[in-house]
């Protein structure tokens, strides 16, 4: 089976932990091998959180410098500091809503402009797919559901096996009853967004 | 009903390797389980803890790993199957009574899980304790999966009874926080009680009894190593003559390294599972078969030194090689790149690795590091102290949320090395130097290695202010309860320690109970506390907000916004409290009233009083 090596990276509250799981917990039901590595403990305080999952022939949890076929960045300027996971073949998914971080605004460093940053990426990248997640979570009414929207871009950029019917066969066990219209709507409009 | 408590064994679940532990465990029908909670393992007694509310299994938080060892040491002796979890630093706390446990032994199964940290993702060290399989003369399983985690924890207790000793499970990050499919088995029934039968020559360990118990130990210590060279665990893997032994997390990075490279015909990997004692006869007997070998392991080098000690004793001169082969070294965490390219380079293979994006142009990007996060009471304790005392005094320290007030603007951490070493350190800090020294502790911290350092200190008449953050829970590992946690809101029984009573107890005269988003209330005993020649405590009361949050104990009050007409930036909001709620449009700071959680410290600071509620809910 061909391999495919995933890239999640956001900040600490994002979702990105709970969106890698769910393409693994697809993975699953589709009998397709899986393993998805996530980091707990101090990172979350505010920090960057990366998670990957990685689907067919391959054991190791982690991805290496250069490996990754798809990136799927929840924030552009974590998008570029993860860039180096990138070859001339993988496929980068961002968000372009900037979250600046809080040494920003305590004048440690200066926030890159979006634009600038996905220029960076576009004039290197094979293929990047741009969205304003956080646009859209608003939108559907449900802001925390940036992650839902995130995973439709993924799924709807066709770059690994799960198809939507089973990803939102998974999305409809694994997410409460309160939020599940919102969470499909905001995974329909991630979805039309990269296709 | 738990997850965990799934009865359906052949299906197949995505779990955590620390889940998958806890299944094992149940599916081997453990009844008493033990833990400090620290990262990577929390999330198995987190699991365990849910699990003993609906069913028979008995679960505590203990106050540290040694008292949680030697609880679950008396379920074993008195014939319970027994688990004890904790990270790698905790099995040093815990390491006094493993030492002699090893001599006694146990009756029922007794699993000590030990998780190691290589990187420090979330630890002060990256100890490597497979030396403790060897110091204490214990069993080491090294598991690779999450299916192992779980078949290996289940059949670890079985070893245990077998040879009468506790077994150490030992994971890293990279198996502790990795999902994988697992296939479920039958759960056991939970066996509440047993009966302890007395036998002082072999659970009184004085002199006499423990020299005969240390040959008893080497004799058990015979019999695994005869297990570690069956077929249960450990297994050469091909049939070439490049020999390549692995372990944990490594067998993976091997394994794909060996398919990446289309060398499955020339490669033997050797895989080592139950790492301690070695399989002497299947190591010697596959070096015997190899024209090299690389040995992969992170850390420190182990496997490669007990194989080279093995070679040498059976004649076996081919080159043996581990650490300072391309990137091997005994820093930090391998990958599988890195794995990739040192088994090419060693085995002298054409290979290209993939080539990286050229992002050399990369411009310098703001950091961002982990924060105390908005609304966070141990912030507003800082702010306080250091009006107070300044910026000079010296602030020893502890491991918990916390010890992210070393970062700016805060910069209030100046030494830290262990749990509970700010209390005892501050003795000789204090007593060493002429400077002032104010410590920080949080409330779990303090009830795990902080009252002993606080006896020696009143005791040795030491002249230091001891600061208790006390947010009413172990907030940085997730929020696990502890000695003084109102466990109420929780649902569950514990009985509650006050912390003031305990200082007043150890003999502290001064202690002053303050509310830290009270600035000026709390300022005001903070310098009496300072003035006071002797040792002083201070416990800042209030609660993690995202611990209230979680229990329904959150009394939510109106976010707070700058009122521009009276703002002259100043900015003291921003740069003494760098509370994430705040950013800057433009020049100007704002609030992002989501993220504010209407703590009003930034309103106590700012001397325009700019800083106001926000009207409407």
């Amino acid at each position: 089976m061909e391999t495919k090596r995933l890239v999640f990276i956001g900040v600490g509250g994002q979702g990105n932990l709970l969106a890698s799981r769910l393409v693994g917990e697809a993975a699953l039901s589709m009998n397709i091998p899986t393993v998805v590595s996530e980091i707990h403990g101090m990172a979350q305080r505010g920090g960057i959180v990366e998670s990957a999952v990685l689907l067919g022939d391959v054991s190791s949890p982690i991805v290496s410098s250069s490996e990754a076929d798809v990136l799927i960045g929840f924030e552009p300027l974590e998008t570029l500091r993860a860039l180096g996971k990138c070859n001339k073949d993988t496929v980068v998914i961002t968000n372009i809503h900037p979250l600046p971080p809080f040494t920003v605004a305590v004048g440690q460093g200066t926030y890159p402009p979006v634009e600038d940053t996905l220029q960076f990426i576009r004039e290197r990248a094979n293929k990047v797919i741009e969205l304003d997640g956080n646009a859209i979570a608003e939108e559907v009414g449900n802001p925390l559901s940036l992650n839902m929207v995130m995973l439709g871009a993924l799924i709807g950029s066709e770059t690994t096996p799960i198809g939507a019917e089973e990803m939102k066969k998974v999305l409809s066990t694994s997410t409460k009853k309160a939020f599940l219209e919102s969470n499909l709507k905001a995974f329909d409009m991630g979805m039309a967004s990269a296709s | 009903m738990h997850k965990l408590l799934t009865e359906s064994p052949g299906e197949k679940m995505l779990l955590l390797g620390n889940e998958a532990i806890a299944r094992g465990a149940l599916e081997a029908g453990v009844s008493f389980a033990t833990c400090y909670p620290g990262t990577p393992s929390s999330e198995i007694p987190m699991n365990f803890f849910a699990i003993s509310q609906e069913s028979d299994l008995y679960f505590e938080y203990s106050t540290n790993e040694k008292v949680a060892m030697e609880v679950a040491a008396a379920a074993a002796v008195s014939g319970l199957r027994t688990i004890v979890t904790m990270k790698h630093v905790g099995l040093n706390v815990a390491a006094d009574p493993l030492m002699t446990l090893a001599y006694v032994g146990v009756k029922g199964g007794m699993v000590i899980i030990n998780a190691d940290d290589p990187s420090l993702f979330s630890s002060q060290n990256e100890q490597d304790n497979r030396y403790f399989a060897r110091l204490a003369g214990l069993p080491m399983l090294e598991p690779t999966t999450s299916q192992e985690m779980k078949d290996m924890t289940l059949t670890a207790f079985e070893m245990s009874e077998a040879l009468e000793l506790p077994v150490i499970i030992r994971t890293t990050t990279r198996l502790a926080h990795v999902r994988g499919a697992v296939e479920l088995g039958d759960l056991k029934p939970i066996t509440k009680k047993a009966t302890f039968e007395k036998n002082p020559f072999r659970f009184v360990t004085v002199p006499a009894v423990s020299r005969n118990l240390h040959k008893v130990l080497l004799g058990k210590i015979e019999e695994a190593s005869e297990i570690s060279d069956g077929d249960a665990y450990n297994e050469v893997i091909g049939t070439g003559k490049w020999g390549i032994v692995a372990n944990g997390a490594c067998f993976n990075y091997v394994k794909d390294a060996v398919l990446d490279l289309g060398i499955g015909d020339q490669v033997s990997i050797l895989k080592l599972v139950m790492s301690w004692p070695q399989p002497e006869t299947l190591c010697i007997d596959f070096m015997k078969k190899m024209d090299k070998v690389l040995v992969v392991e992170e850390l420190e080098p182990i496997n490669e030194t007990e194989l080279k000690a093995m070679a040498q004793e059976n004649g076996i001169t081919i080159p043996i090689k581990g650490k300072g082969v391309g990137a091997f070294s005994r820093l930090y965490e391998y990958d599988p790149g890195m794995v990739r390219q040192t088994i090419a380079d060693y085995f002298g293979i054409e290979y290209k690795a993939l080539e990286q994006l050229d992002i050399s142009a990369t411009p310098e990007l703001p950091a961002r590091p982990p924060n105390l996060c908005a609304g966070c009471p141990h912030r507003a304790s800082y702010y306080a102290v250091k009006e107070v005392f300044g910026k000079d005094a010296i602030f020893p320290t502890d491991i918990g949320c916390y010890t992210l007030g070393v970062l700016p603007p805060i910069s209030m951490a100046d030494f830290v090395i262990c749990m509970g070493s700010s209390v005892s350190s501050s003795c000789g800090f204090a007593q060493a130097t002429d400077q002032k020294v104010v410590s920080f502790i949080g409330d779990s911290t303090f009830f795990h290695s902080g009252m002993t350092g606080l006896a020696n200190a009143v005791h040795n008449n030491h002249k230091f202010t001891l600061v208790i953050l006390d947010n009413g829970t172990t907030a940085m590992t997730g929020h696990q309860i502890h000695p003084g946690v109102n466990t109420e809101p929780m649902g569950v029984e514990r009985t509650r320690i006050s912390i003031e009573n305990v200082v007043r107890g150890l003999g502290v005269q001064d202690v002053h109970m303050i509310k830290p988003f009270k600035l000026k209330k709390a300022k005001e005993s903070i310098k009496k506390a300072m003035e006071y020649d002797g040792i002083s405590v201070i416990i800042s009361e209030e609660l993690c907000p995202l611990f209230a949050k979680a229990t329904k104990q959150f009394k939510k009050a109106k976010p707070f916004r700058v009122n521009h007409d009276k703002c002259k930036n100043h900015r003291d909001c921003i740069n003494l409290l760098a509370c994430p709620a705040m950013y800057l449009e433009g020049d100007q700071v704002e609030i992002d009233k989501i993220a504010c959680i209407g703590c009003t410290v930034c309103a106590q600071v700012c001397p325009e009083n700019a800083i106001v509620p926000v009207k409407e809910g």
